[in-house]
């Protein structure tokens, strides 16, 4: 996950013939432009095609405007939770050993492993109405499964590697020496995390804090399941964009797309940025070695 | 402030770092924890500090037991092998940090702050680096800051892990002196960790040498180096030759060479290593009367500036051994590669094998076969 962060030597691609070097930018740039950017620009397009008023009108709708609160309220409990989840797991793999520590690792991955639907059905076999804790909920009046919680809690799972795994490496590298020359100056735990391990790992939890929100906005599939498509109520933009296309409503589709799309491109812009404040600050780091 | 441990253990899984430790460092005094990688010496210095908690035995702080006292309550100083500066703080607040991150109540202004942090920098000779970042100074810079946020907690022991383990050998050198001097200066109450004999020898007061977990030996660089209590502290300290010896009734045997050893009066025909330093030996033209040299052939001369190193090749077995002499002492008579000699120990060292737990020898210099006995 960490790779982008690590520009490879470049003395090995520069030593290949002229002609085999702008064979492969072609090809990667010809890949681009049909996956990427032809769907891309299709999607501003075709959002835009009737004019701005109906656009407006689309994301105006309220129950666009219920499906993006939606969106950002599930995102702003699930990226806040991951982050909790995150800093902890990857501080206790990363400082301490125990027993089970591997198995943690790889549960930690599991999400990515598991495809999105399967965990939404998970979810409905639990909490639903035929469910194993289904009785119970239904007798206390809890309701998760076709309701908010169910999509928080489907957001969460989906969402659960992406700090950790961003943090579990970096932490990993910087060790224990700093917290440690902490404590014996005197500063307690608590204020040995605020004062060093957070500064210390604040960029690569940023790049993870982005790359969570990002999935957590754009979830569909284990959204899907739980969700019970209730306009109003359960419908998250992506679900609501699937029902647009539905209803052949297709400049109003176009229009929620675009909004995703647009919040896409603005965590791959944060992601840059960070990306780039990251590397700079190797790079002082490392020229700082050399002196 | 002195310190007493007592009968201290740390096992990590089925690794011993500490077998019964016991050790009192004197308030005042700059000691060295000597010893090979993996003996313990580190472990020790940690659980001192209070960053890890032996499994038994008891760490007393001028009489006091400490034991249980937290990392954050133990008031010492300590300095990391690789500095473990806070990269995201400029050096100014990494000296200051100690002094920020107290309770309220006794936190100092910040003008103290800045008046303490500002003589710190003064004493590590550094005051015109304090907005810099810690990758913007040199090893042996990053090292002093280290030095001076270690001290600004005012603590009342000062523990370094291979302070100066990192960097290289000039600035380790220059880092050593200083240190030394720094010392005399404060004389708080210092333990160093490091695997370098001539550091230890260099700088200490006291030095401890440590073996698997155990402690060989407590004394002055002086009393460590001429009076080793083990094979082990022979071998750690200098450079050594080894002999295959034979001991019965107070008298060695090695070779031809027959040397009293008092100590060992009850032995009989027991094995036994003779130890003795390159520069302990007397290289002569011609045999003394009696059996108190060894013949031999010079193979080798090689000048090392001030001193001079010469290799031998005993006699009979074609064993090897090394001398050193002084450079003026070998142009007085320079002997050349092919000469014929005899060599006679100065001062020797037998240890019985039952008594040496060293295992195997390290630097096997001339095994002498001793099966003339």
């Amino acid at each position: 996950m960490n790779s982008s962060l690590h520009p490879g030597p470049a003395s090995l691609a520069n030593s290949e013939p002229p002609f085999i070097r702008r064979l492969l930018l072609a090809v990667a740039l010809i890949f681009l432009t049909l996956f990427l950017f032809v769907p891309l620009a299709a999607v501003f397009y075709e959002a835009l095609r009737k004019g701005v008023g109906v656009y407006l009108a689309a994301i105006t709708d309220p129950y666009a405007l219920d499906a993006i609160r939606l969106t950002l309220l599930s995102a702003a409990i699930a990226v806040p939770l991951n982050v909790i989840f995150g800093v902890s797991a990857a501080w206790a793999i990363a400082k301490f050993e125990f027993y089970g520590k591997s198995m943690l690792i790889t549960l930690i991955d599991l999400p990515f492993a598991v495809s999105p639907v399967i965990a939404g059905l998970i979810y409905v076999l639990l909490f639903g109405a035929q469910g194993w804790l289904g009785p119970w909920l239904t007798g206390h009046g809890i309701k998760i499964i076709f309701a908010v919680p169910g999509i928080v809690l489907a957001t969460v799972f989906v969402t659960v590697p992406f700090i950790a795994r961003e943090l579990i490496p970096l932490m990993q590298a910087q060790g224990t020496e700093e917290e440690e020359a902490a404590m014996v100056l005197g500063a307690s735990g608590w204020l040995t995390f605020w004062r060093i391990t957070l500064p210390n790992i604040k960029w690569g939890l940023l790049y993870g804090v982005v790359l969570c929100t990002a999935r957590a906005m754009g979830e569909f599939g284990a959204v899907s399941v739980v969700s019970g498509h209730i306009r109003g109520l359960t419908n998250t933009l992506p679900l609501h964009v699937e029902i647009l296309y539905n209803e052949y409503q297709f400049a109003a589709t176009f229009a929620c797309a675009s909004l995703l799309t647009l919040l896409a491109l603005v965590m791959l812009a944060l992601k840059a940025l960070i990306e780039r404040h990251t590397l700079r600050q190797r790079r002082i780091a490392i020229s700082g070695e050399s002196i | 402030m002195s310190i007493d441990i007592q009968g201290l253990y740390k096992r990590f899984g089925h690794f011993v770092a500490l077998d019964g430790i016991n050790l009192t460092i004197p308030a005042g005094q700059l000691v060295a924890l000597l010893g090979p990688s993996g003996c313990g010496k580190t472990t020790l210095l940690r659980i001192i500090a209070g960053l890890e908690t032996a499994d038994r035995g008891q760490i007393l702080f001028n009489g006091e037991d400490a034991s249980r006292r937290q990392v954050q309550d133990r008031q010492v100083g300590f300095v990391f092998q690789h500095y473990a500066l806070f990269q995201h703080m400029s050096v100014f607040e990494n000296v200051a940090f100690g002094l920020r991150v107290r309770p309220r109540a006794c936190r100092p202004s910040d003008a103290q702050i800045r008046d303490k942090v500002q003589t710190l920098l003064e004493l590590v000779q550094l005051s015109w680096v304090a907005n810099r970042y810690p990758s913007q100074l040199s090893g042996g810079q990053r090292q002093r800051i280290a030095l001076a946020r270690a001290l600004a907690v005012e603590p009342q022991v000062l523990l370094l892990d291979e302070p100066f383990g990192a960097l290289d050998t000039k600035v380790r050198k220059e880092l050593r002196r200083w240190l030394r001097r720094l010392h005399d200066d404060l004389h708080i109450t210092s333990v160093f960790v490091t695997h370098d004999q001539e550091e230890a020898l260099e700088v200490a007061d006291q030095i401890v040498v440590m073996n698997r977990g155990c402690i060989e030996q407590m004394g002055s660089p002086q009393e460590v180096y001429d009076a080793p209590a083990t094979p082990f502290v022979y071998q750690f300290l200098g450079n050594i030759n080894l002999f295959h010896s034979r001991v019965h009734a107070g008298w060695a045997k090695v070779g031809g060479l027959r040397v009293q050893v008092p100590e060992h009066d009850d032995a009989e025909y027991a094995p036994a290593m003779a130890y003795v330093r390159p520069h302990d030996i007397d290289v002569l033209r011609e045999p003394e009367d009696g059996d108190t040299t060894l013949p031999a052939t010079i193979s080798r001369v090689s000048l090392l500036g001030s001193l001079v190193r010469l290799e031998l090749t005993q006699a009979p077995s074609g064993e090897i051994a090394e001398v050193e002499m002084t450079r003026e002492r070998y142009l007085a008579d320079p002997l050349q590669a092919g000469d014929l000699v005899f060599v006679k120990p100065r001062q020797l060292r037998v240890f019985l094998y039952d008594n040496s737990r060293a295992g195997s020898p390290v630097p096997m210099r001339w095994s002498g076969d001793g099966d003339g006995i």
